[in-house]
């Protein structure tokens, strides 16, 4: 099958993995603003997700989490995307934008209880503006566009900013999504973290055009942009969001990223992906070049360094302490909010596992002594 | 190149199973062809379809976009083309996408042409919970294709269930949903001469795997297993109980269940798909239509609950185990149990 190459270097960036400043004119003047505080703290933000994902990993292989999809390599895309965010953006994200949602202050222990498989519910969407997480791909994107159209109706300067992969795009959902956002003008932002693969898919597979391309063929304006770029990032996103806010419609960004650990816990790149891939993609990592820029301009590398470790490893050391201290949900929670009224079914069948439970002389809120096919007979407890 | 003839299979997972079926499907006919996300040099996410894109050729053996309706709208079209399709939807949760080209096409089309257009689809679909995986990897949708007419649904139980099965969906011509019980496939079976076919049942037929005198427990997929345990702990108690296989989900085998029912007076239908509307409905009405005057109870059904599927740490309580089943058990044979004690509360 011959696929296309989609990995060429046509995107916008203003930082060169050698960490050169290029003068870009359409965006510079988004984040002229940025005092060198600032720029630290990007690199900061960077350094604290890739540590929640490192954590998070080394949680799932200690058994505390069943799985954990990475984000490696992408933290530029997360960073400079949840950075460009105003607290009034709604988020409306898949399952690997964890980074993203921690910077918007969703608790990385909360998040990752989804993870353990202790709970589909963590945060209040509405606290932080953020969605729960998707799984199902590209659903989201339809979401966005519809709560987009609601800010429009209500007359709100804000925006709703779908995030999604590659591979997602191929979905008849994330299509459709574009033709509704172009047909209402809708404030949506779509922002694609082409990370390169879908699982074990090359992007060549879903798409024989940069992704971005494909949005213009809806009407939408879009973006490819250096996604380990995190200044690049930024730039483009606040300028997209600022568009969409003030009446410009949607926009398209793809994000030029690379995935550089597996898909999830649960996949082995080795089976199918070439590891001077990998190799090539290390050289552009994106802590490295802003780090790179960072020392270039004369910043006291050695305390933005120290700095940012310290607010990583902080992070890191709550997380396990929380982690292990998760409450399990007791069976009585399997019932709750089902509906969002009483419902006689679920009554029934909860009183009715109840009783049932009794017979073990277990309850609805204990947690002991009935399991999968673990007790003898039933006989035994009568 | 392997074939079902020249391969020699020994003690062989349910994955494996699936596997040298496929490839005995692949080698057998030309007009095969695989289809679906991670299916080539993965060999899936299951590794069901591993070694067959190298074996067959990426001709044969199709990584598809990541796009269900895609996949299965597109093995639509390759039916008009005379190509007999196997395409694999990677979780039960998302098949939903591809919802609408299944009910509203692929089970449609042979009627719609009087007969001219056949639509050799078999649909592979990992199903059913107890592996601990996140939302959308655990469901059990079986119901809503049983209620669409056109189609029919499978589900095979064993390695050597698997082995034939796969095989006779992809020979059919009618289109076949085809449920694989995910937390079975890496139980081993030995198939030692199972080439021969001996013990093989036509697709539709549903199977005795544990005869009995007491009670019958009608179940498919995972929870034949359970079921089987059940129905050992349950002799410890001087009961008896036959454990049919379903097998075919659509159409259903209504004399096998007959025969037992009309034998043991007594009926439990146990799967882990919600209560409500589930197979365990029909097969209960369907048996009490037929046998009303030799049931000695009515059917009883123990089933998952009327939930979306939760979050893995509450899997235990919402999958029917084996005491779930004893329980039901109980009822039918009106012991004392959870819901004589719920009734009189
Ligand atoms: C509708 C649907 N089909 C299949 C899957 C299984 N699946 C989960 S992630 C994934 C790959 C997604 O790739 P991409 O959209 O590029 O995002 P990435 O994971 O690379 O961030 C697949 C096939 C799913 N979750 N939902």
């Amino acid at each position: 099958m011959e696929l296309s190459a989609a990995g060429d270097d046509h995107f916008e960036q203003m930082l060169k993995p050698c960490g050169e400043r290029v003068p870009n004119p359409l965006n510079d003047r988004w984040i002229n603003d940025l005092t060198d505080a600032d720029l630290a703290s990007l690199y900061q933000d960077m350094v604290v997700i890739r540590r929640l994902d490192t954590e998070a990993t080394a949680l799932q292989r200690q058994g505390e989490l069943a799985l954990w999809p990475p984000l490696l390599g992408q933290e530029a895309s997360q960073v400079g995307a949840a950075r460009a965010l105003q607290n009034k953006d709604f988020i409306f994200p898949s399952y690997r934008e964890s980074g993203v949602l921690v910077l918007r202050g969703v608790s990385p222990t909360e998040l990752m209880r989804v993870w353990r498989g202790s709970s589909t519910t963590t945060w209040n969407p509405y606290d932080h503006n953020v969605a729960s997480p998707q799984i199902i791909i590209g659903a989201q994107t339809h979401h966005a566009v519809g709560y987009a159209m609601g800010l429009g109706m209500d007359g709100e300067e804000a925006a709703a900013v779908s995030f999604f992969g590659d591979g997602a795009t191929s979905q008849g959902d994330v299509n459709e999504a574009m033709v509704f956002a172009a047909t209402y003008h809708a404030p949506a932002v779509f922002f694609c973290q082409n990370n390169h693969w879908a699982i074990s898919e090359p992007v060549g597979l879903q798409s024989q055009t940069h992704i971005a391309d494909r949005a213009r063929g809806f009407g939408i304006p879009a973006v490819r942009v250096d996604g380990n770029d995190v200044l690049a990032v930024l730039a483009v996103t606040r300028r997209a969001l600022e568009q969409a806010r003030h009446g410009g419609g949607p926009f398209f960004i793809e994000a030029v990223t690379y995935r550089m650990g597996p898909h999830t816990t649960a996949d082995d790149p080795t089976r199918y992906r070439d590891q001077g891939e990998l190799e090539h993609w290390k050289g552009r990592d994106p802590l490295d070049r802003m780090a790179k820029y960072l020392a270039q301009s004369g910043a006291d590398m050695e305390q933005i360094e120290k700095d940012a470790q310290a607010a990583a490893d902080e992070m890191a050391a709550v997380v396990r302490a929380e982690i292990k201290q998760t409450v399990e949900p007791t069976a009585r929670d399997l019932f709750t909010h089902v509906y969002s009224e009483e419902h006689p079914r679920i009554n029934e069948q909860r009183d009715h596992y109840e009783a049932y439970l009794q017979q073990f002389g277990d309850s609805l809120d204990g947690n002991g002594a009935n399991g999968n096919g673990a007790g003898g007979s039933a006989g035994a407890a009568r | 190149m392997k074939t079902s003839q020249t391969e020699k299979l020994g003690k062989t997972t349910f994955g494996g199973a699936l596997n040298a079926g496929l490839r005995a499907a692949l080698a057998n006919h030309p007009k095969v062809l695989l289809m679906g996300e991670d299916i080539g040099k993965l060999g899936g996410v299951f590794r069901i379809t591993d070694g067959l894109q190298a074996e067959f050729g990426e001709q044969r053996v199709l990584d598809s976009p990541l796009a269900e309706s895609g996949i299965i709208g597109t093995a639509v079209g390759l039916a008009y083309r005379g190509y007999r399709s196997v395409p694999e939807i990677q979780f039960d949760g998302f098949v939903y996408p591809a919802f609408d080209q299944i009910v509203s096409q692929v089970a449609k089309i042979h009627y719609r042409t009087s007969g001219a257009v056949t639509m050799p689809i078999t649909i592979r679909i990992p199903f059913g919970g107890g592996i601990g995986s996140p939302e959308h990897h655990s469901e059990s949708p079986e119901a809503y294709f049983v209620h669409t007419p056109g189609l029919r649904v499978v589900s095979p139980s064993s390695p050597a269930e698997a082995y034939w099965m796969i095989q006779d969906a992809i020979a059919c011509d009618d289109p076949v949903i085809f449920f694989e019980p995910k937390r079975h496939y890496h139980e081993k079976q030995d198939l030692t001469g199972i080439e021969e076919g001996k013990d093989r049942l036509p697709l539709g037929a549903a199977r005795i795997v544990r005869p009995g005198e007491h009670v019958t427990i009608v179940s498919y997929g995972a929870l034949v297993k359970t079921s089987l345990s059940a129905a050992t702990a349950a002799e410890d108690d001087g009961i008896s109980v036959e454990v049919i296989d379903l097998r075919s989900l659509s159409p259903i085998d209504f004399g096998t269940i007959e025969a037992s029912v009309r034998k043991t007076g007594r009926l439990v239908i146990a799967h882990e798909a919600a209560l409500t509307g589930g197979l365990g409905a029909e097969i209960a009405a369907s048996v009490t239509e037929r046998c009303f005057h030799y049931l000695e109870h009515a059917p009883v059904r123990v089933t998952g609950w009327d939930l979306p599927y939760p979050p893995s740490k509450l899997e235990k309580h919402h999958l029917p185990d084996m005491d779930r089943i004893l329980d039901g058990v109980d009822r039918v044979l009106d012991r004392p149990n959870s819901y004589s004690r719920f009734e009189g509360k």
